[in-house]
């Protein structure tokens, strides 16, 4: 675990110190901000419903971008060398790079819209159930998809390929709703559904926490950060 | 014999259908520092990779410290500080940082007095707080030596420690390696040659994959050869000169170079210096030089990594290695 954090720590200052954390953060918030106050002027309902279900769009394009760098820039600088030949296991990298991705996406984006909760708290009577499940569900879903980049960091050693690889994928899971009500029912139909990530986000918008709903963002990261640590492994025998 | 530090038996590499090592077997003894020579390609950095843990062989066992590289990677990577070709360094990260770094992941205890050794080691105290990114080609190459001697290793790997250095900063990195070991096993990489003779107690020559040659550097020049030769000039030339010479026990030939010297080869290993003198002193020929004639290591390293079948040198260096590839 301490080698995880190690590798957290990094990350996290790394971030800092790169324009591209400030600059997600101030769109992701401009962006979400927006819709929040016309959302909220319309329907006039002390809700963060509208406002979180419009996210997983704007996430969809803005998680790849944290994640790009975090495998592919290693590989291109020649630090993944380093890394892969310090006492380190290198699940304990995928890990240690995830998290620290995961903890700004907590601090930097999400952790500045509870300004939201207070204006609503301030100026009407929020029901908080919905409220507390929004924000385990946005977190969950923002772990999905920021593992998935971090997946599609390992499969490159260009950041930009890295990044685009990301939005693809996680746009493909994004419609896989629509493509699941085109297939029908059967087999198909029903992984396609499964997979589609709206599906599970919006039962947590509407206050309702279900197991299958936890365990698909959960099974997600797991999966991603698995194949990550493969495709690094196989690296070394290139 | 104590077990070797470094102990690789038959290893080889592929990539795909190149081969990048042949059968490759070597030791390195506790405190040796280990030259590699080789061109491009040879299969310098592949060695080191594997050693490192970086890559699994295809083929053959290494083992650093009594551990496998393979199997007790984990093991064998606390043990080593490694300088890759290419040095890893954030750019974004100050010096300071970039070594709490590095001593983290390696699980140093008490980091702040092992990142202030390492940077009185390398010389670069006084940029502490400098951005990577801003530092020259000098120090970089530095402040990725310090990495790997942070956590004083018991196996230094170094690939191509002092490209991009200059003179100065050679010298000192050459001192260092040298002050190094001893106490930590350093094994290194260069194609600068005299980078060779002068830090390396022993060379090993590698080219197209495989171990050519294996001695002290100041012994492979004989060994090269097959022979040691003498060099003698003298003041009065006499045609008989090379006939009388070649009664003295050990004298295997005596070639005239011009009128008046001559190149003597003599038994390997042994100093026949005092018996040409006598003798030539004796029948008074007039001694103006006698000196043993070495090969430096340029054209060592050419003789052997250059395809001449006829050279007798290659022979000799092949009776080490099988011929099968």
């Amino acid at each position: 675990m301490r080698n995880v954090w190690t590798i957290t720590w990094r990350e996290l200052n790394s971030y800092f110190v790169s324009p591209i954390a400030y600059i997600v953060s101030a769109a992701f918030l401009l962006i979400s901000g927006v819709l929040f106050s016309l959302i909220l002027t319309s329907t006039m309902d002390a809700s963060l419903n509208g406002t979180f279900s419009n996210i997983t769009f704007i996430l969809i394009l803005i998680a790849p971008i944290l994640t790009m760098k975090l495998l592919a820039e290693e590989q291109r600088m020649g630090t993944l060398e380093l890394l892969l030949t310090s006492p380190v296991h290198d699940w304990q990298v995928v890990v240690g790079k995830f998290l620290g991705s995961l903890i700004l996406f907590a601090v930097m984006l999400l952790a500045p819209t509870l300004l939201y909760v207070v204006l609503l708290a301030a100026f009407g009577t929020p029901d908080y159930g919905p409220i507390i499940s929004s924000y385990l569900g946005v977190l969950l879903l923002g772990g999905a998809f920021l593992s998935i980049g971090v997946l599609a960091s390992s499969l490159t050693q260009n950041q930009v390929v890295a990044g685009f690889l990301g939005i693809v994928i996680l746009l493909l899971m994004w419609i896989a709703d629509a493509l699941s009500r085109i297939v029908g029912g059967g087999a198909v139909g029903d992984a396609l559904t499964y997979l589609a990530i709206t599906q599970h986000y919006n039962d947590f918008l509407s206050g309702v926490i279900a197991t299958q709903n936890v365990i698909y963002p959960l099974s997600v990261i797991v999966v991603s950060l698995f194949i990550a640590t493969q495709v690094l492994q196989t690296r070394r025998w290139r | 014999m104590a077990e070797a530090m470094i102990d690789v038996q038959n290893l080889t590499k592929d990539y795909g259908t190149y081969l990048a090592l042949r059968d490759v077997s070597f030791e390195v003894q506790k405190g040796e520092v280990l030259g590699f020579l080789g061109p491009n390609g040879a299969g310098k950095t592949t060695t080191m990779r594997i050693l490192t843990g970086y890559m699994p062989p295809s083929g053959g066992t290494a083992r650093v410290a009594g551990y496998d590289v393979f199997a007790d990677s984990m093991e064998v990577r606390k043990r080593i500080g490694y300088l890759p070709e290419t040095v890893p360094l954030y750019p974004e990260m100050s010096v300071w940082d970039y070594l709490d770094f590095t001593a983290r992941l390696r699980g140093v205890s008490n980091r702040d007095d092992a990142i202030e050794r390492a940077m009185d080691l390398t010389n670069i105290a006084d940029r502490a707080d400098t951005l990577i990114g801003k530092l020259s080609k000098g120090y970089r190459q530095r402040v990725g030596l310090a990495q790997a001697i942070v956590h004083e290793p018991e196996v230094l790997i170094l690939d191509e420690p002092t490209i991009g250095l200059d003179p100065k900063q050679i010298i000192e990195v050459r001192h260092l390696i040298k002050s190094l070991a001893g106490e930590h096993t350093v094994i290194l990489s260069t194609h600068i040659l005299p980078e060779v003779s002068q830090v390396c107690s022993r060379v090993l020559i590698i080219n197209q994959g495989k171990i050519v040659a294996e001695d002290a550097p100041d012994r492979l020049s004989a060994r090269v050869r097959g022979a040691e030769h003498i060099y003698l000039q003298v003041a009065q030339p006499k045609p008989e000169i090379p006939t009388e010479l070649e009664k003295l026990k050990g004298v295997l030939g005596v070639k005239t170079k011009e009128p008046g010297t001559y190149e003597i080869e003599t038994n390997l290993g042994a100093d026949h210096r005092a018996e040409i003198a006598a003798m030539a002193v004796q029948r008074g020929w007039g001694v103006l030089e006698l000196r043993p004639v070495g090969l430096s290591l340029e054209e060592i390293f050419l003789e052997l990594t250059t395809e001449e079948d006829s050279s007798p040198a290659k022979d000799d260096a092949d009776e080490e290695e099988s011929e099968e590839a």
